[in-house]
């Protein structure tokens, strides 16, 4: 067959089961997007291509699929960097596929030539520059398999325009990937199997701590039975939220620094962590000089350089953590750990976290509130996405997730304005799903050009913004350890109201605890996209926090309101 | 102390660049790093010397691992191996001191390899103490300029990295 190099893109994308891409076009994807034309695909014009990349990578984690994103060379791909390195930190399996100038031109500083595989080489799992068109379905399937594979990740393809017009005789390739240096899935060694059992039907304060890697590897039915056969308590990673019932008995909630205090209470006695899927991240750990000093741990993990990466472990697994749990199960003891188990309940009681009924009764609107209501009114089946900053964390601790899959935000890179673009990307995965988005007043200004996005493409994405008139986070963060001094944080933001509005969009302004029901129903009812601004109180905090660098247990809790006391 | 890695490569475009990026990213302090050909079509092989823990080595091991084109990574710091390095050196010469040279060069086993009427080059290949040594004595005659190509090692016996498939991965993770 006779087939441009653009052709090939999209036969070899359709092949591989894209039916979506995210894009924005520009002289060097001309070719691209012009044969685009015939084949069903669709293509979702972004308003930036941080917003294309943000969405392609909203589309993976919510579909678990790959997500697809289109740009042009020099400036268009380069406004890809924050998306991929987001997807990086995250372990998102996207495809970036850029337009780059004529081959012979490339290393000419031609124009809107960038060098894109150099540009890109620390935050993409691996990349490629195609100047032939033989090599462009190979390496795409290669890209592909590379991105889902192991722990997935960014790969990034860039492919010069020559390479997407000439024309040759193709057909198109089944056979297996070959790649010689690549092992994405190592099997677990029984003897460590063995070894890490003993530990764990010997524990008698185990904890597991379960994250991203087993909604990854798509282990929540092993995570459960194990957690249900052995009795125990399981704490998630704020990427990990979902990967069991929060409504589950043996939940113990979310670690870390806004973590509850008995959830960090616990592992720091703990005598066994089972850290399943999970990379010790600092905002999960506090300093390690003191994390979990009494326990010994147990680390299951796909990447081998997680493991002993940021805390040393007694028994690393290097394996697919479904196959892990699975062989592990049959040797695994029936057990009750009854005795730390009402230890915890114990630290619960005392805990002052769940402090949402400590809020002050004073006719503000709190955050806390807004979101609880939200889960409650969506009976907690939304899927949720967020941005980055307080309104994240609240949204952490106050939408509680039965179901995997259904909380979508950036952790390991905390990039603001990933919010709504995701959401969008979210919402083409799971059209049947009900989407909100949970973002700051500062954060949503930096990607609110996808409301017109939204808009073109005609999707329903329920916009809650916490608007506080701040950066809240880093204010939060002057407030407790600057003394209050709120530099280039108070921000006066647009009219949300109107913005929505100017999009053909509807918004609502809540001010008061009693509008927000109603503002909710309403924006479930209406079609298409809907913006609420929720004035909330200004200079309120996120609470417990454990301060960048302090021990897991040295937490700061909600003062006691006055009135209360 | 000094850590001596060997790791096989696919020969495509960028590699030693993804390999050079990971010692900066990861803020791994390079000795020297030596690539270059095997008999293996595609594929090539480099030697890296680092000074570190036992601790970072591994840490090394492991990302190099995990580099999409890398094939296979060995630790040869505590094995049994052979280790070479070859340095030309450029020496200004007279007829004094020519005599002496020679005598050098027969000592350590170096060649002689240009000569001119104010200068020769010379060659010596070794480990790297004995390299240092011939340096060292030569120093005092003026050296001109030096280039030295950087270690290469290998293990001694019938093994062969390639055939090692699997094994560094089970020695990496078995803290
Ligand atoms: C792109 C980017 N720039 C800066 C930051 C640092 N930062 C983290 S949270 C935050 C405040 C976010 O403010 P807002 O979006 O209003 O959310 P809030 O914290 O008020 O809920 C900032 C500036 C960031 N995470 N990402
Ligand atoms: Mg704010």
């Amino acid at each position: 067959m006779l087939r441009t190099g653009a052709q090939i893109i999209w036969e070899t994308l359709i092949r591989e089961g894209v039916e979506i891409v995210f894009g924005f076009p520009g002289g060097n994807t001309i070719p691209i997007h012009d044969a685009m034309l015939e084949y069903p695909i669709r293509h979702v014009l972004g308003r930036h291509e941080q917003g294309i990349t943000h969405m392609a990578d909203g589309y993976a984690r919510a579909g678990q699929k790959l997500g697809v994103a289109l740009a042009t060379s020099g400036p268009g791909a380069t406004n890809m960097i924050t998306g991929i390195a987001t997807a990086m930190m995250d372990s998102s399996p996207i495809l970036c596929i850029t337009g780059q100038v004529m081959s012979r031109f490339v290393g000419y500083d031609a124009f809107q030539e960038t060098d894109m595989t150099g540009v890109t080489l620390p935050i993409t799992k691996h990349n490629y520059l195609v100047t032939n068109t033989h090599d462009i379905g190979r390496v795409l399937r290669e890209a592909i398999f590379i991105a889902r594979s192991g722990r997935p990740g960014p790969v990034l393809v860039d492919i010069t325009k020559d390479a997407q017009q000439a024309s040759i005789d193709w057909t198109p390739d089944d056979s297996p990937i070959q790649l010689a240096g690549y092992r994405p899935h190592p099997s677990p060694m029984p003897d460590k199997v063995e070894q890490a059992i003993q530990l764990i039907n010997e524990a008698k304060r185990p904890v597991i701590l379960a994250g991203h890697g087993v909604l990854l590897s798509k282990a929540m039915q092993e995570l459960r039975m194990f957690a249900e056969k052995a009795q125990i308590p399981v704490a998630v990673t704020l990427l990990g939220i979902g990967s069991f019932p929060a409504s589950h008995p043996l939940n113990l909630g979310m670690m870390g620094m806004h973590g509850e205090a008995w959830v960090n209470k616990a592992i720091q006695q703990a005598d066994l962590l089972l850290a399943f899927g999970m990379r010790f991240d600092d905002r999960a750990t506090g300093t390690t000089h003191t994390y979990a000093p009494k326990a010994k741990k147990v680390h299951i993990d796909i990447d081998l350089t997680e493991i002993n990466k940021n805390v040393k472990v007694d028994i690393g697994l290097v394996a697919d953590l479904k196959e892990t749990l699975q062989a592990m199960l049959p040797h695994l003891k029936e057990n009750n750990h009854d005795e730390w188990l009402s230890l915890i309940n114990e630290m619960k009681g005392e805990s002052a976290v769940r402090d949402i009924q400590n809020l002050p009764d004073n006719g503000h609107l709190y955050a806390a509130h807004v979101i609880n209501d939200i889960w409650r009114i969506t009976n907690g089946k939304a899927l949720v996405v967020t941005d980055v900053g307080q309104h994240q964390m609240w949204t952490a601790q106050y939408y509680h997730h039965d179901e995997p899959y259904n909380l979508i935000t950036s952790g390991g890179l905390g990039t603001m304005g990933f919010g709504l673009p995701a959401a969008i990307g979210a919402k083409f995965a799971c059209p049947e799903k009900e989407v909100w988005l949970v973002a700051g007043d500062g954060g949503f200004q930096m990607t609110q050009a996808e409301l017109s996005t939204a808009a073109q493409e005609g999707i329903k994405v329920n916009v809650a913004i916490i608007n506080n008139g701040y950066l809240g986070m880093v204010r939060q963060w002057q407030e407790f350890f600057y003394d209050r001094r709120y530099a280039a944080t108070p921000m006066r933001g647009p009219d949300f109201v109107k913005i929505a509005e100017a999009h053909g969009l509807l918004g609502i302004r809540v001010t008061q605890r009693s509008e927000v029901e109603a503002a909710v129903r309403k924006a479930q009812q209406t079609e298409g996209t809907v913006v609420i601004d929720f004035r909330v109180e200004k200079e309120d905090a996120v609470y417990p926090m454990v301060p960048a660098g302090a021990s897991l247990d040295n937490m700061i809790r909600r003062p006691i309101p006055e009135a209360s006391k | 102390m000094q850590h001596t890695l060997v790791t096989l490569v696919e020969d495509k475009p960028g590699t030693l660049n993804r390999v050079a990026s990971l010692f900066r990213r990861r803020g791994f302090n390079i000795e020297s790093l030596t690539v270059g050909h095997t008999d293996i079509p595609g594929v090539s092989r480099m030697t890296i010397v680092m000074d570190c823990d036992q601790e970072s080595a591994k840490r090394l091991a492991a990302y190099l691992y995990k580099l999409i084109n890398v094939i296979q990574v060995e630790d040869l710091t505590a094995k049994p191996m052979v280790s070479r390095d070859l340095a030309m050196i450029k020496v200004n010469t007279s007829a004094e001191n020519r005599a002496e040279i020679m005598q050098y060069v027969e000592i350590f086993r170096a060649h002689i390899i240009d000569i001119s009427n104010t200068s020769i080059i010379i060659e010596i290949t070794g480990d790297e103490e004995k390299i240092n040594g011939f340096i060292d004595v030569l120093r005092p005659l003026g050296i001109i300029e030096m280039v030295r190509t950087g270690m290469v090692a290998m293990a001694r016996g019938a093994t062969s990295l390639i055939s090692n498939n699997g094994k560094l991965l089970n020695e990496l993770i078995s803290a």
